[in-house]
């Protein structure tokens, strides 16, 4: 299929790919060619592109749309990242920064959601939380 | 006399030559920072005609009814989006765009009931202050980089006020920028949502007509959350537009102010010479006067 990932930005990825696996509403589908055409949300998680040859991109989408038809899966990202473009050092302050905040107001739900990010970046980059 | 002239006009040519220096400056960051606005623009096209293309796809699938495309039969009120700088130092770029947006609101007082202005940058402000009209919402520190962050808290005061029924359609009055030479000062509509045929077409050859499965279940629902970043993308594209436009202006104006000061450096070049020549002049008619003097009462003392 061919594959675009884009955000409000910027294009972060577009190329061919053998499937491609997101977190919609309803779980984890991956989509492979001939997929019927289909348009959902995305819940914040991770994106993966994997090729013919079994390489895989990895991606952190942080809420968004996947439209899906005939061969070719187009995912528009509010927010995203590829995993190699995240700052892990930032996202490890943005993670000790949200939890202090949570220590002192428990439903701080700014502060839950900015953990959120934090957390998928750090799971993506393939860094331990 | 000569000599103070002299000193006074060295002194206004280093006083010169440093505003040389700042305006060159200026120019060759503006002249970058063009780029950069553009290669932005480039980058953040492909979300935005795609996301046309959906809702092109989901309209004509039947969903096109959505408050956010629907034109209402009343219009009371017009939002207006004006996108200047905060800076000045961009030649007539801030002037040419207010001016063509307070020609649209007298426009819009005329037919509809009354207005709502969103002003972005610093100098729209202090314009429709200045002039005693009622500012809604101002925004500052976008205009020079606008970050998807910025469109985005815009969009949001914008679509909030559309939705409560305060404003019944929205315009935005930026400058597109069409070339490093042409800028121009347009007035686009933002809401009700229009025109994303024209991109969709942009974004791939086949027709719009893709008859989706849903995942979250109605179409509404999830226009609902498509046409909120539809109007952000929109908005967004011409934030960063108009950013390439004001640095193209500045640009310009460094430019041609760098010229001025290559040209008043030359001209104050040549008085100082002609300075420098009379003082010389004078020196010398003096030498020459006081040897004559000299010689004179010599040859006098010899008879």
């Amino acid at each position: 299929v061919e594959v675009k990932l884009l955000s409000p930005e910027r294009a972060l990825y577009t190329g061919d790919a053998s499937i491609v696996i997101a977190r919609t509403l309803e779980g984890e589908i991956g989509f492979l060619a001939g997929h019927a055409p289909l348009l959902g949300r995305l819940l914040p998680g991770r994106l993966r592109i994997v090729d013919a040859d079994g390489s895989e991109e990895v991606a952190a989408v942080h809420s968004g749309f996947v439209e899906v038809g005939d061969s070719r899966v187009v995912v528009l990202a509010d927010v995203a990242e590829l995993a190699g473009q995240i700052d892990v050092e930032r996202a490890r302050r943005a993670k000790a920064a949200a939890e202090e905040r949570l220590r002192e107001a428990e439903d701080d739900e700014e502060a839950k959601a900015a953990l959120r990010r934090a957390v998928l970046r750090l799971e993506v980059a393939g860094k331990q939380t | 006399m000569p000599a103070a002239q002299l000193r006074e006009v060295r002194r206004r040519m280093r006083s010169v030559q440093s505003t040389k220096k700042i305006t060159r400056a200026m120019e060759l960051i503006a002249a970058s920072r063009i780029v950069k606005a553009q290669q932005r623009v480039a980058a953040a096209r492909p979300y935005a005609e795609e996301i046309a293309r959906v809702i092109a796809n989901l309209v004509a699938g039947g969903a096109g009814d959505h408050p956010l495309l629907r034109a209402r039969e009343e219009t009371r009120r017009v939002g207006l989006v004006v996108l200047a700088a905060d800076r000045g130092l961009a030649g007539a770029y801030n002037a040419n765009v207010l001016r063509t947006a307070e020609g649209h609101l007298r426009q819009v007082v005329g037919t509809a009931s009354g207005y709502r202005l969103f002003l972005v940058g610093r100098k729209a402000q202090s314009y429709f202050r200045y002039r005693g009209y009622e500012i809604h919402r101002a925004y500052e520190g976008m205009s020079d980089t606008p970050t998807y962050e910025d469109a985005r808290r815009v969009a949001g005061d914008v679509l909030a006020a559309y939705r409560e029924g305060e404003i019944d359609a929205v315009e935005v009055v930026s400058t597109r920028y069409y070339s490093v030479v042409t800028q121009r000062a347009v007035a686009r509509r933002l809401l009700p949502v229009q025109g994303f045929e024209v991109e969709a077409k942009e974004a791939g050859g086949e027709a719009p007509r893709t008859v989706y499965e849903f995942e979250p279940g109605e179409p509404e629902a999830i226009l609902d959350r498509l046409l909120p970043r539809y109007v952000e993308a929109r908005l967004f594209a011409a934030m960063l537009d108009a950013s390439a436009s004001e640095h193209a202006a500045r640009r310009r104006a460094m430019q041609s102010a760098t010229q001025n000061a290559d040209d008043l450096i030359k001209t104050l070049r040549r008085v100082a010479n002609r300075a420098r020549q009379t003082e010389i002049t004078t020196e010398i008619s003096e030498v020459v006067g006081g040897a004559e003097a000299l010689h004179q009462s010599a040859e006098r003392e010899q008879e």
